[in-house]
């Protein structure tokens, strides 16, 4: 019975942190964007937009869902339903940390829902059927702009998922897992006592072009630019969710977000280490404390500097190196006075802070890149990518089964 | 626990079988096909076939089926048109059936007399590792000649591809 207890509460904390970090992502995408761009991106509603995310999901709420007399009512629902339901369930296979132990209440349970020992075909599978969401979409409008969105995505994910699939398999073969908890397990350690043992550092250069071609693959996965030909708004109007509305494109858009966010913390665990720190332990520990009073030490100065200039909005920027300098104390005090709360912390630190990183390149692309076309598109995967990822899986193999 | 599921998932299967004969629409029916397969991966796992169950996921799933659908898509098939049916259909086709499963399991009941019970949780060759080595150790060659045969097929698509062009 206490395990089923401990399960929902992880399963309803993993999940309300999940559904803010998403409307939060959004809300760091169009600011990131417009800062690429020289403008300032939501400014308005609360201190530096900050509130923005609860504005557009309140609209989204409110906003009358129109129902398109033209459509297939049952697969036009059920669609965007199918397409948050898989992205959310993704969510569940991926650890977070190491475990969280409490001695005092002698209480002690993993950082992650479940841990089975085919997580990583979970993960592909879960991503293989996400297809069926937008090709349904598509296809249920009864529009043509919405249909040949369906069908690129589905034709762009078919033709993905081989060369991910092929740089997915040689991390396993490295590790000799299936489930995601050993491989994170198996990248450990330091060679010469500095250079981690991350797979995308091991057998080099084979593993980093592993880790590239997975990239690569996740953004067309993810229909995000330079791949987003499935909602390319200048030839297609918006693709497959033209005819959506209200929160049925909402569901379409979480979706979006969270498989961006399950396939950042899966090239965290494959490739960069999980939650393994870059440096030894006893600098990398305090390392993450630095980081937040940087920050607010860079906040402190922006906001002196720009203080005269500044008409309005004059206090968010202190209060946030207030903020960041708080956590930055709190961490430090978790290090220094309790051992069970640094073993807690410390890998979700680093695991959220690459998955993060992964996450940022995500937008920066967004912001640098112009679209594909699709037959560049389609031949870049099956004339480049897929070749290559061939390739460096059997030199991948070759190289395992010498070393044993 | 597992019973419960079991006969969940095999009556979900059951009635997306049904579902996929009775549809009129191609789409329907593929997609009710996707839901026989979702639930045979349960029942899989259930017996522990894991890696099993997440192959026919990510394969009949996740790329034959998304084929289909997107074929189904590209040419636009339409709602099916239902002829006249026959009348000895109608009044015969029921009992029929019934009389046909009735003897289908009678034979299965009286030709298999020694199959033992099946315990939820038993089978342990089902991971990644057991599927893998019994692959290619002891069924090396039917794998090897299955990868042949596929390879046939896909170089068959290829020359009638070209032929178009």
């Amino acid at each position: 019975m206490p395990f089923i207890i401990i399960s929902i509460v992880k399963a309803a904390l993993v999940a309300f942190v999940l559904l803010t970090t998403l409307a939060y992502l959004q809300w760091i995408e169009r600011k990131v964007l417009a800062h690429i761009q020289l403008r300032v991106g939501p400014y308005r509603v609360g201190p530096h937009g900050l509130l923005q995310p609860l504005a557009d999901v309140i609209k989204l709420i409110t906003k009358e869902g129109v129902l398109p007399p033209h459509v297939n009512k049952f697969f036009y629902l059920f669609a965007p339903f199918l397409a948050v339901a898989l992205a959310l369930v993704s969510i569940s296979v991926i650890p977070f940390g190491t475990k969280l132990e409490i001695p005092a209440l002698g209480f002690s349970t993993p950082m992650e829902l479940t841990d089975v020992n085919i997580g990583i075909l979970v993960i592909l599978a879960i991503s293989a059927v996400g297809v069926y969401g937008v090709a349904l979409g598509g296809w249920a409008s009864n529009n043509k702009y919405s249909l040949l969105g369906g069908l690129r995505s589905a034709a762009q994910m078919i033709s993905y998922e081989l060369p991910m699939s092929l740089a997915i398999v040689s991390p396993l073969l490295l590790a000799n897992t299936l489930s995601m908890r050993e491989l994170v397990d198996a990248q450990a350690g330091f060679y010469f006592g500095f250079i981690p043992k991350w797979h995308v550092f091991q057998l080099f250069p084979l593993q980093g072009a592993a880790f590239l071609i997975f990239i690569i693959a996740a953004f067309a996965e993810t229909n995000r630019v330079p791949f987003d030909l499935p909602e390319a708004e200048n030839e297609l109007v918006a693709g497959f969710h033209t005819e959506y509305s209200s929160m049925a494109f909402a569901g379409f858009f979480m979706a979006e977000y969270c498989n961006m966010v399950t396939i950042s913390a899966v090239a965290t665990h494959l490739f960069l280490g999980g939650w393994h720190p870059p440096f030894p332990a006893p600098y990398s520990d305090y390392l993450a404390p630095l980081l937040f009073f940087l920050s607010a030490g860079a906040l402190f100065f922006h906001s002196l500097q720009t203080l005269k200039t500044r008409t309005w909005d004059k206090y968010t920027f202190p209060a946030f190196g207030v903020i960041f300098g708080g956590i930055g104390l709190l961490l430090l005090g978790a290090i220094v006075l309790a051992p069970w709360l640094r073993e807690a912390i410390m890998p979700l630190f680093w695991f959220a802070a690459k998955a993060g990183a992964i996450l940022f390149v995500f937008i920066w692309i967004r912001g640098t890149l112009p679209r594909f076309r699709y037959d560049q598109l389609m031949k870049f995967t099956w004339l480049f990518l897929f070749p290559v990822a061939l390739v460096q899986l059997m030199l991948t193999g070759l190289m395992v089964a010498l070393g044993n | 626990m597992d019973a419960i599921l079991f006969f969940v998932f095999a009556v979900i299967a059951v009635l997306c079988a049904v579902n996929l004969v009775v549809q009129t629409h191609p789409i329907s029916s593929a997609l009710s096909l996707v839901g026989v397969m979702g639930a045979l991966a349960v029942l899989y796992l259930l017996l522990g076939a894991e890696f099993m169950a997440a192959a026919q996921i990510i394969v009949y799933a996740g790329a034959i089926m998304v084929l289909f659908i997107f074929v189904i898509m590209l040419l636009n098939a339409g709602a099916e048109q239902r002829v006249s049916r026959s009348q000895f259909a109608k009044v015969f086709g029921v009992p029929a059936l019934v009389g046909f499963l009735g003897v289908v399991s009678f034979l299965i009941q009286t030709l298999l007399p020694g199959t033992k019970e099946v315990v939820f949780g038993s089978f342990q060759g089902g991971s990644a590792q057991a599927v893998g080595r019994k692959l290619f150790t002891e069924y090396l060659l039917p794998f090897e000649v299955t990868s042949l045969l596929i390879l046939i097929a896909i170089l068959g698509a290829v020359v009638l591809a070209r032929k178009e062009i």
